[in-house]
């Protein structure tokens, strides 16, 4: 428990790198400790400290200044820890040492969290797991980085890395596949599956703006409401008006063509006003487009039906095949027995096929032409002028077919919710979708759906956080925190790999050997 | 006897004004760049040389006057109605840069393939065949890459061909760059201070390949450059430019002696320039030789 808050710490300490406080001196020990104390507080106090809760009528203000003491407490503890045993280390304590401590506590960790998860269904266990699993990491990294600089190589936790990335991708596409039918595995965890594609579809999509292009887009939800909005409407209004009652379980197959075109089309709507755009000006005109979208769908009653959203949205259908429980249904045609699961797999596999085709086309267009200017747009635009090439037409061409990937998994989004409304579509989606895409680093199509994974998984991790109930105080809701836990995960990230997960660029055409280029030379765009 | 830039240009600057608010940076400024010549752009520093390159790649409008780039099939392009992009793609003018603009990110082939973009465009049947895997497009992408060997053998980077273009030496990148320009297949080459920062032997090697350009594809180069030596060896004719206005146009030899030239550089009166001029000249030349690299940073 003394280790637990550290992670929170982490970023002060490798900033830290070489301690402020010479070893043996007493004083300046004491003024360290009592600034991180003071630090502790500073953060802990309002956020932990004090709690509005609302019981009749007026707000009042309860105060937990016991839980703020003992978190500030396990700060300061842990510094002076790592004071005297990571930084001025004693002389028999070596970074071997360290570096197994590390894997003692990861190992510890994660049998304590297998326990707590599989065997006992105790909460301790599994906090005791995560924070031993957490700050073994933390432990290994930092003094594998240390001797690895003593070396004068590299970080080992990028030489780990990198290289997984070739099998990472195959394993996660085979894992993928596999998933609905792996025992254990419910429909809760196909939900999940189901939302983390189309967070990796929407990443892939995006990627091809900012991460290719170079183009910061900070509006990227209003694609994806494009394209849910899009299905909604013309599949429970305007197709059967014009085409009648039988057309509606093709609908999600005849509209999901026609959202991405409608969402390329709003992709060159953005486009044109933003061509000669670039860095904050770019981001803050496509923040503000995002929001247009969602404010004119919330006042747009007649058509939209404003607040209230749109609901009994057609469910798909297994290319004209219901799947209800009856003769004409899905289990009858192909005589299995019914279950709602089907449904759900069956969503499955289409965003699973959505979001490989959007890889796919991606990678395909990385190696043609249109990718290559897109690259080097993103690398210098005067210079790709001088070469003769269409920057108007390059840029628009990324807005549209990164908006026409939005379309498709709004469009996607529609008919698994059967029920779309604005509030879906708030500016907290682009955020999340443009944090994959930073975090995976940018261009990187593995790195997005290991970032995907990351950040969508600890979103609902959070929601199941029995475990931190058990240790905290009475009337403490793990879910109330978890945009501060990403929050501190973003810049933890950003202080440890800035460029995001993957940091090398993988070059479109080779001559005799394919060389990674280092992120450090590939520009990030203009904004 | 007409000189060769008179007889047949491929490009005339005609009486071009360039005016920045009050400034006029260029000045009623006419000349001709010969088909197969290698002309040399000259001025001290301010004189408004990048100002005309930037008027004939089209990133500037000129406030007056025409520019007219004539290919040998009797097309004419007039440079200042046309857009920066399509000067290169139709026109035929590449350029270079004074800082160097490589895509650095970029491996050495991509960048050279980059600048193939508007063939390759057409033969990915504008990005549809290309994404349905046409053999077209492959043919087209290996002749691409065959292309491009050809140049990285001609400027001595064929080993370095999938390393990133940041991480080449100056010189290296100073020749990838006129490589690239080279790429699209131009008509005119616009050379913005190549030899800048390269020693003499690397200054050498500069020349040997304008040279050898200017041979085998038999296209003219017009180059601004400060280094006397570059200018006085290899350029078929010479234009001199100072606060915007032509001072004088000519044969190097012609325009070293030339007393409003060394006006313009030295400052000092007419009647006793032309002596002092040659013999400072030659002391350069000499000089420029013997010495290590003078570094010549971008103004």
């Amino acid at each position: 428990m003394a280790l637990a808050p550290q992670p929170t710490q982490q970023g002060g300490a490798r900033a830290a790198r070489s301690p402020t406080v010479p070893p043996g001196d007493q004083k300046r020990l004491l003024i360290d400790l009592l600034l991180t104390g003071l630090i502790a507080s500073a953060i802990f106090g309002p956020i932990v400290g004090m709690s509005a809760t609302a019981p009749q009528g007026g707000l009042v203000l309860q105060y937990r200044w016991g839980t703020v003491f003992w978190l500030v407490a396990a700060v300061v503890i842990g510094r002076l820890l790592l004071h005297l045993f990571v930084w001025n280390r004693p002389d028999w304590v070596k970074p071997i040492h360290v570096k197994r401590l590390g894997a003692g506590l990861v190992a510890i960790g994660t049998l304590a969290l297998l326990l707590g998860l599989f065997v006992f269904d105790a909460p301790w266990f599994d906090a005791v797991g995560i924070f031993g699993l957490i700050a073994g990491a933390w432990f290994y990294i930092s003094s594998s980085n240390e001797t690895a600089a003593e070396r004068g190589a590299p970080s080992p936790l990028a030489h780990a890395i990198e290289p997984l990335g070739k099998y990472l991708g195959i394993a996660l596409l085979l894992i993928a596949i596999a998933l609905p039918f792996i025992p254990g595995v419910d429909r809760r965890i196909v939900d999940l599956a189901i939302l983390m594609l189309t967070y990796v579809m929407l990443g892939w999509g995006l990627n091809i703006v900012v991460g290719l292009a170079g183009l910061l887009d900070l509006g990227y939800v209003a694609f994806y409401a494009v394209g849910a909005y899009a299905y909604a409407l013309l599949s429970t209004i305007y197709f059967p008006l014009w085409f009648g009652d039988g057309i509606t379980p093709w609908a999600f197959w005849l509209v999901l063509p026609l959202a991405g075109l409608l969402a390329a089309c709003w992709g060159l709507i953005l486009g044109f006003p933003v061509l000669r755009l670039r860095g904050d000006y770019l981001a803050i005109v496509t923040l503000a487009f995002g929001e247009i979208i969602r404010i004119i769908l919330i006042n747009w009653y007649d058509f939209t039906g404003g607040p209230n959203g749109i609901s009994d949205i057609p469910r798909p259908s297994f290319f004209g095949i219901p799947f209800t429980n009856d003769e004409n249904g899905f289990a009858a045609t192909f005589g299995l027995a019914y279950s709602p699961l089907q449904r759900i797999i069956f969503l499955y596999y289409v965003i699973l096929v959505l979001a490989l085709i959007t890889n796919f086309v991606t990678l395909r267009l990385r190696k043609l032409p249109i990718g290559r200017a897109w690259e080097a747009l993103r690398e210098d635009e005067i210079a790709c002028r001088s070469l003769g090439i269409n920057t108007t037409n390059t840029k628009l061409t990324a807005f549209a077919i990164g908006a026409m990937f939005g379309g498709f998994a709004g469009s996607f989004f529609a008919t698994r919710q059967g029920f779309v409304s604005p509030e879906s579509f708030v500016f907290m989606e682009s955020a999340i979708i443009l944090a994959i895409v930073v975090l995976g680093g940018l261009g990187s199509q593995i790195g997005v759906v290991v970032a995907a994974i990351a950040v969508i998984g600890a979103f609902e991790l959070f929601r199941e956080l029995d475990f931190l109930k058990a240790i905290m105080p009475e009337g403490f809701d793990p879910t109330q925190y978890r945009m501060l836990a990403v929050g501190i995960a973003m810049v933890l990230i950003m202080r440890w790999r800035p460029r995001g997960l993957v940091t090398k660029r993988d070059p479109s055409i080779y001559l005799k050997e394919k060389k990674a280029v280092s992120a450090d030379l590939v520009a990030q765009g203009h904004g | 006897m007409a000189n060769t830039w008179q007889a047949d240009p491929v490009l005339s600057v005609e009486h071009i004004t360039m005016r920045f608010g009050g400034l006029v940076a260029i000045d009623d400024l006419s000349f001709n760049v010969g088909r197969n010549d290698i002309t040399a752009l000259i001025g001290p520093n301010g004189a408004g040389k990048t100002t005309v390159f930037n008027c004939l790649t089209g990133f500037y409008k000129p406030t007056e006057g025409m520019i007219v780039m004539r290919h040998e099939d009797g097309k004419n392009f007039i440079l200042e109605r046309m857009d920066d992009f399509r000067i290169s793609q139709f026109a035929k003018v590449a350029r270079t840069f004074q800082n160097i603009r490589l895509f650095a990110g970029m491996t050495v082939l991509e960048n050279l393939v980059v600048a193939q973009h508007n063939t390759l465009m057409k033969a990915s049947g504008y990005t549809v065949a290309g994404i349905l895997g046409s053999r077209a497009y492959k043919r087209a992408e290996k002749e691409a890459v065959d292309k491009a060997t050809y140049w990285l053998e001609k400027i001595h980077l064929i080993d370095r061909a999938d390393d990133p273009a940041g991480d080449l030496p100056y010189g290296a990148q100073r020749r990838l760059e006129i490589a690239r320009a080279m790429c699209t297949e131009p008509k005119l080459l616009c050379l913005d201070e190549p030899a800048a920062g390269l020693n003499p032997r690397e200054s050498d090697d500069l020349n040997k390949l304008l040279l050898s350009i200017r041979e085998d594809q038999g296209i003219g180069i017009l180059l601004i450059e400060h280094d006397m030596k570059v200018v006085m060896e290899i350029s078929d004719h010479v234009v001199v430019l100072d606060y915007g206005q032509k001072i004088a146009d000519g044969t190097p030899a012609e325009v070293k002696i030339d007393p409003a030239v060394i006006r313009a550089y030295l400052g000092v009166d007419e009647e006793e320039a032309p002596p002092i001029a040659e013999k400072l000249i030659t002391e350069a030349i000499a000089r420029a030789e013997n010495e290590p690299p003078a570094q010549q940073g971008g103004r």
